[in-house]
């Protein structure tokens, strides 16, 4: 990989030169589209550092040799080597140094929470604070480097020679790519099943356009396919394809099924027409791009005024999609304060700037319909703190008496996800907690059925990419060692 | 993938096709159906699997051209193209064992998705008596063959063009109040069909089946979009159903929810197509 970037006039260290970290200064901010040109797209929102911001964020690094960004990123990637290749200009090595340790950073730079990770962590905040290095940003920028500069080359990849060991990994989210992609590497022949008609998971059907673009999505999945792993589509695990038939027939097997079933909240009017799992709604909206409303084929009803249930991840970006379809209101609807908010920080801040309205400590109690079962209102109810339940944060509390009307025309519910049962209920001896989520052994991922391992969503509910991404690689390193001895006594999960 | 490997046209605007689909072919239990997609941005619509050969590889569907995909799929693709992408067999197979006697009925498009479910039940020894209703004689499909699937065959025509005058519901009413004992109805056809024969067989208490058909996004049990009231819980039609018991399913509620794109449909017909819909041979 031959780069040719004119570092000194990037400012940046020249190869043999000391570096002289700018710690001091403020840390770069990015620069986004303006918010009355996004909410009248789909576009992303962040655009991203350029060579030159990315080479005078990363002189900001102190290289440490003790880093704690690094202990404190769930993959552990080697923050402050990556970063010190790029203040040398060399953004693609910086990229391949990162993908050692996590195979899908474009995505990764943009949707992990790194102000709670990493970046929390970055010892520039003692002496500097709030302005931590932007390691999500410099990570992003490199890997987009490399997937436009730098045709990777997935043959010069060191990837150990054929094992004859075959594995078959279900679900194509970021554990089961993460997983396919370390196993091939180790020289094993892998099969990925997915479900629905393109591969990628949540990132592909839930998280929209504007904050991770399906074309990055689709080069990481290319690469992952270059490494040698056969991608097949429309392959339902317990349908198409009888689980017993997929048993017989790999060396192992990799669950990865996700959590995609949507809770709902069983309350009066749940069914009108107008009221929305917020899976539905985003499935539609990004999987079948109806966004796109002069050529995609599946519709949407576009909201004049939206209420959304809920304040993690998916409802803010439930509400900016409200946003972007037209609406002239869109409020999320959440039970706890501000403070409680499950959603990340900048996705809050940003669903503010354009236009959200926060409509705290109240809940939903029912919806009301018009003549033809169409949604026209929800009755809600406000809402008091009371003492912290198990999730450490106050219980709410109903207030008697409370409840008044809200006008909408489009309700989408966004109170989580749990996994889906089609897996264990197709799976003798499977066990499960609460009957769907599936139980491993946390460090060999080794399920209670032989030769079955599973990681992500799947076995811990609804959490994040990063999280799925490092169950993926730890379980491929774990079936590595199991497929070669499936003798030895191998602990299942109590 | 997905080869169309057959087209013909049954009847005016009424098609069957086959399509190259091995691994749902060989999977394939009565009552499932698939999702198809014709090209990469259009939407997934719900179709029966109305027969299958797993030596062949090949599916069988037949529908009927109602709106912007049907009439897509219907018209612009010919034998030897490809579809997108075609998923299946989703949805809970079709309950079968000797039950004696069921009486299966089959109304318009309904008639090709009752075929497997006539052939398992016949299998597994039961007595099959099939009622099948056209709005008229030229409209007609595939009364050979679930003749051939059933021990005994009713064809209905709403104007008397063919076999006994009326509705299938009139059919059922006659065998019925004739002393036929009758184990079990199993009834697929457009809603107002199978409401009408959940109205009709309520007071007999014999149990009875029917299909539900409602809008659907993944068909996999991600979305919800496909939820109805079935006994005052809320279910998911393409993995608890599409099959239900009839007694239970809150008909105006899956009335209503089948109307939730209606202007919406509308427009993409307009915009894609010459107004060219077939609504009048289905029977509403
Ligand atoms: C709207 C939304 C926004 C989010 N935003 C963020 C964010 O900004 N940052 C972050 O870190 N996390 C975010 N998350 C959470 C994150 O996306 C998930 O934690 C992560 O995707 C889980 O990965 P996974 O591989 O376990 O499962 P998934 O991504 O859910 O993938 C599972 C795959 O398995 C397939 N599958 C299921 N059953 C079968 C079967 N029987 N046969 C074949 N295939 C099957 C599914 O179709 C799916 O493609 C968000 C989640 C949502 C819903
Ligand atoms: C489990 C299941 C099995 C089905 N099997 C068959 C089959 O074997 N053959 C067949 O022809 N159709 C079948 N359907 C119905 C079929 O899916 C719809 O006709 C199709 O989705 C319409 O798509 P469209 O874009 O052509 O029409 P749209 O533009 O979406 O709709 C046009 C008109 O059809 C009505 N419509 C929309 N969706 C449905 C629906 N699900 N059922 C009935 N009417 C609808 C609309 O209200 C509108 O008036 C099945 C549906 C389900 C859920
Ligand atoms: S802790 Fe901060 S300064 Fe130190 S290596 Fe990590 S990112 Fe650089
Ligand atoms: S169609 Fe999505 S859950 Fe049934």
């Amino acid at each position: 990989m031959s780069e040719t970037i004119d570092i000194a006039a990037l400012n940046g260290v020249k190869e043999g030169e000391k570096k002289r970290p700018r710690s001091k200064e403020k840390r770069l901010e990015i620069a986004c589209q303006t918010v009355e040109a996004r909410v009248r797209n789909y576009d992303e929102v962040a655009l991203g550092y350029g060579p030159a911001e990315a080479v005078a964020e990363s002189m900001r690094c102190l290289e440490c040799p003790k880093p704690r960004c690094v202990v404190a990123c769930p993959v552990h990637i080697d923050i402050p080597t990556f970063i010190g290749l790029i203040s040398r200009g060399k953004f693609s090595q910086a990229a391949e140094d990162i993908r050692q340790y996590n195979n899908l950073p474009s995505v990764c730079g943009r949707v992990c929470p790194q102000e709670n990770l990493c970046e929390a962590a970055c010892i520039v905040n003692d002496t500097n604070p709030k302005n931590p290095i932007a390691i999500g940003r410099l990570e992003r920028f490199a890997s987009d480097w490399q997937l436009t500069h730098d045709v990777r080359d997935a043959a010069s990849v060191h990837k150990r020679p054929a094992t004859g060991f075959k594995i078959a990994v279900i679900g194509s989210g970021p554990a089961g790519l993460s997983c396919s992609a370390d196993l091939a590497k180790m020289g094993h022949s892998v099969d990925l099943f997915e479900a629905l008609h393109k591969p990628g998971g949540v990132l592909m059907y839930g998280i929209p356009e504007f904050r991770l673009p399906k074309a990055i999505v689709q080069k990481e999945i290319e690469y992952v396919k270059a490494l040698g792993v056969t991608v097949e589509c429309n392959v339902v695990v317990g349908r198409t394809l009888p689980v017993k038939e997929v048993l017989d027939s790999y060396d192992a097997v990799f669950v990865a099924s996700g959590a995609g079933f949507p809770n709902m909240m069983n309350i009066p009017g749940e069914n009108l027409n107008g009221v929305y799992s917020a899976n539905e709604f985003l499935t539609r909206v990004n999987l079948m791009k109806a966004w796109k409303n002069d050529s995609a084929g599946t519709p949407i009803r576009k909201p004049r005024k939206a209420v959304v249930v809920g304040a993690g991840f998916t409802a803010f970006d439930v509400v900016r999609i409200a946003l972007r379809l037209g609406a002239e209101e869109a409020s999320i609807v959440y039970r706890r304060s501000r403070e409680e908010m499950p959603g990340r920080g900048e996705e809050i801040e940003h669903s503010l700037e354009e236009g959200a309205k926060f409509v705290l400590l109240t809940n939903p109690v029912k919806y009301l319909g018009d003549e033809n079962g169409f949604v026209r209102g929800v009755v809600v109810q406000k809402m008091d703190l009371g003492e912290p339940d198990s999730s450490g944060r106050r219980r709410p509390v109903p207030i008697k008496g409370s409840e008044y009307e809200i006008e909408c025309d489009l309700v989408v519910v966004a109170i989580g996800q749990t996994p889906n049962v089609l897996i264990p209920s197709n799976l003798p001896g499977l066990a499960t907690r609460w009957g769907s989520v599936i139980k491993v052994n946390r460090e060999s991922y080794m399920t209670t059925v032989p030769k079955v391992f599973a990681g992500g969503d799947a076995i811990t509910g609804a959490a994040t990419v990063i999280l799925a991404t490092r169950a993926g690689r730890e379980a491929a390193r774990s079936m590595d060692a199991y497929v070669r001895d499936p003798a030895r006594n191998w602990n299942p999960p109590a | 993938m997905y080869t169309i490997t057959r087209k013909k046209v049954l009847a005016s605007g009424v098609i069957e096709m086959g399509i190259l689909a091995p691994r749902i072919a060989k999977a394939h239990k009565p009552g499932q159906f698939l999702m198809v997609m014709n090209r990469e941005e259009s939407e997934r619509i719900p179709l029966t699997i109305a027969d299958s050969d797993p030596a062949t590889g090949e599916v069988t569907i037949v529908f009927l051209e109602v709106g912007r995909s049907t009439i897509e799929l219907g018209e612009d693709f010919k034998e030897g193209d490809s579809l997108f992408a075609v998923v299946g067999p989703l949805g809970t197979p079709t309950h079968i064992e000797p039950f004696g006697t069921v009486v299966v009925m089959g109304g318009g498009l309904g008639v090709a998705p009752i075929y497997p479910i006539c052939k398992g039940l016949k299998a597994a020894g039961n007595t099959v008596v099939t009622i099948i209703g056209y709005r008229r004689k030229d409209l007609m499909f595939w009364h050979d063959k679930l003749a051939g699937a059933s021990t005994e065959t009713i064809v209905t025509t709403d104007d008397g063009s063919y076999g006994s005058k009326g509705f299938v519901t009139d059919a059922l009413k006659a065998l019925h109040d004739g002393g036929r004992a009758i184990d079990r109805i199993i009834a697929i056809g457009p809603p107002v069909m199978m409401r009408a024969v959940s109205n009709l067989t309520q007071p007999w208490g014999i149990p009875t089946w029917v299909s539900l058909n409602t809008i659907m996004v993944d068909g996999t049990g991600m979305c919800g979009g496909c939820r109805v009231e079935i006994g005052k819980e809320s279910k998911f039609v393409c993995v608890d159903g599409p099959d239900f018991d009839a007694h239970l399913v809150n008909w105006d509620e899956m009335f209503a929810r089948m109307k939730v794109y209606t202007a919406e449909e509308r427009a993409a017909i307009l915009a894609n197509h010459e107004c060219k819909l077939h609504l009048d041979n289905i029977k509403r």
